[in-house]
């Protein structure tokens, strides 16, 4: 049987008639009691589940999932990691998860196909070029690469940019390690590894209910039953807030559709992230060919995995307006994943006034670059009780301190 | 694509619109003796319902004014609209 992979094992299974492979990760019923739980198979869960096993030698875990892992938001997105963020708690943090992206394939054993092709931000007027100025300023004083071109030097890096737009390109701003990863990757990498250190994936499981004694959680109720464990975590971005009003906890989070598309697949031809702000949308070209566009939120409360004409029609045009030669691509499909909106676009990785339980939310529309340090510090808080540094400030509470992190107007970026 | 049914101007299309978040949100006060739970409260903590919710909608391109909607958040149906100050949908309304 056949459970590492290496070159040595892909050959060994050539030639055994590719019998021996064993599933990436073990088909696990619930059991009844469990040191800790994690609510939420996407990135964020998973990695949980895999940094408690790992980081702290937690091995009794069990994670929940509704649907099938990794069909959320981690499925949804736009695949895009970066750490081009204003303020020192944010950029550090996610210039963290962008180093753990670097060694994941290593460290999980699986090849999440991360590919650090930068990310180029565009200007389009004299604001927008002394927005980015100041961007590039505060990266590079947060420790984090950043190059700021003139409009010749960002036409010569990005292929097929329009030379005469509508409105031109006068500069732009590139994080080298940015890039893209296989987001189905991510989620099957970490439960893969996960359940090798012995956590229960547990899908097609619905949480209905929380135990609660004595003002503590003492469990959850589940359509699978009951489950018990002194500590639960929640990472449900999208139904954040709903799933922790059942556990009686408030949280300060709108639930918006943000939406996304891929083209039909051609061969390649844009070999880097480009965002254009004024025009309303960021593409990028996946392994398979397609273009992955993204869209912006709709802005009204919603819970229907859908999008909505509008955007689409305006993303559209912001693809044909710097790239024209993709005009006559069509969409392949459409897609809205729900995410967890908060007021100042900086997540929240915090203990709730429920003791024993965690929450992992607020990721706006940027999770999936977090996914490793998200885990890692949810993690840490439910293993140890304290929050970790890199998310200490990344409070419940200051959104009565006052003490936000306003990245929201800060990194005038879509989040 | 929403159909939003502006009670000034009929039947339009969601593009000519905002919504302004939920309704009947109410300032606390007097000032100097709102807690800190309160004001946050005011400011951050909304109602996000799997099911019909209250909101503000203006038809900022049309008649520019303000109105509520009743609308499902799963299924995005509208359920009706009221007028500014009225508490909710009447029988009529709906």
């Amino acid at each position: 049987m056949t459970n590492r992979y290496s070159v040595l094992s892909l050959i060994r299974e050539g030639l055994n008639a590719q019998r021996g492979w064993e599933p990436a990760w073990r088909d696990a019923a619930p059991k009844k009691r469990y040191d800790a739980i994690v609510i939420g198979g996407g990135g964020h869960g998973l990695a949980t589940a895999y940094y408690l096993a790992k980081n702290h030698g937690i091995r009794n875990i069990a994670l929940i999932e509704r649907g099938w892992i990794g069909g959320g938001n981690t499925g949804r997105n736009t695949t895009i990691i970066r750490s081009n963020y204003f303020f020192p708690q944010t950029a550090a943090f996610f210039d963290f998860a962008l180093k753990l992206y670097e060694g994941l394939s290593l460290d999980l054993n699986y090849n999440i196909m991360f590919s650090q092709r930068g990310m180029w931000t565009l200007g389009h007027d004299r604001h927008g070029l002394e927005m980015l100025r100041r961007s590039a300023n505060a990266m590079r004083l947060n420790e984090i690469d950043a190059e700021l071109h003139d409009g010749d030097s960002v036409r010569r890096h990005i292929p097929g940019l329009n030379d005469t737009p509508r409105f031109p390109v006068l500069g732009g701003l590139n994080q080298p390690r940015a890039g893209t990863a296989r987001h189905d990757a991510v989620a099957w990498g970490y439960a893969r590894a996960s359940s090798a250190l012995g956590v229960d994936i547990i899908q097609n499981c619905e949480v209905t209910g929380f135990l609660i004694k004595g003002g503590r959680v003492r469990g959850i109720e589940t359509t699978h039953g009951a489950m018990h464990a002194e500590t639960v975590g929640m990472a449900v971005a999208g139904h954040s807030g709903v799933l922790a009003a059942k556990a009686g906890v408030r949280l300060p989070i709108s639930s918006y559709a943000l939406q996304a598309f891929v083209s039909e697949p051609v061969k390649p031809c844009l070999d880097t992230v480009v965002l254009s702000p004024a025009t309303g949308t960021y593409l990028s070209q996946s392994d398979k060919g397609e273009l992955v566009i993204g869209a912006g939120l709709d802005l009204y409360l919603s819970y229907a995995q859908r999008g909505n004409l509008p955007w689409m029609e305006r993303a559209a045009a912001g693809v044909v307006e710097l790239f024209p030669a993709f005009s006559r691509m069509r969409f392949l499909r459409q897609w809205a994943g729900i995410v967890d909106v908060v007021s100042d676009s900086t997540p929240i990785i915090d203990a709730t006034p429920l003791g024993g339980f965690y929450v992992n939310c607020g990721w706006g529309t940027g999770g999936f670059k977090a996914i490793p340090a998200g885990g890692w510090c949810l993690a840490h808080a439910m293993a140890t009780g304290k929050p970790h540094a890199l998310a200490s400030a990344f409070t419940l509470d200051r959104f009565r301190t006052g003490a936000l992190i306003d990245e929201a107007s800060a990194s005038g970026i879509a989040h | 694509m929403l159909l939003i049914q502006c009670p000034n101007c009929g039947p339009r299309s969601e593009i000519e619109f905002r919504c302004g978040g939920e309704s009947h949100i109410e300032r606390p006060g007097p000032h100097g003796e709102v807690t800190d739970e309160a004001w946050a409260d005011y400011l951050f903590y909304r109602s996000t319902p799997m099911a019909e919710h209250r909101e503000r909608w203006v038809h900022a391109a049309g008649c520019r004014r303000w109105f509520n909607v009743v609308r499902n958040t799963v299924t995005h149906r509208i359920n009706g609209t009221y007028p500014m100050g009225a508490t909710g949908l009447t029988e009529r309304s709906r």
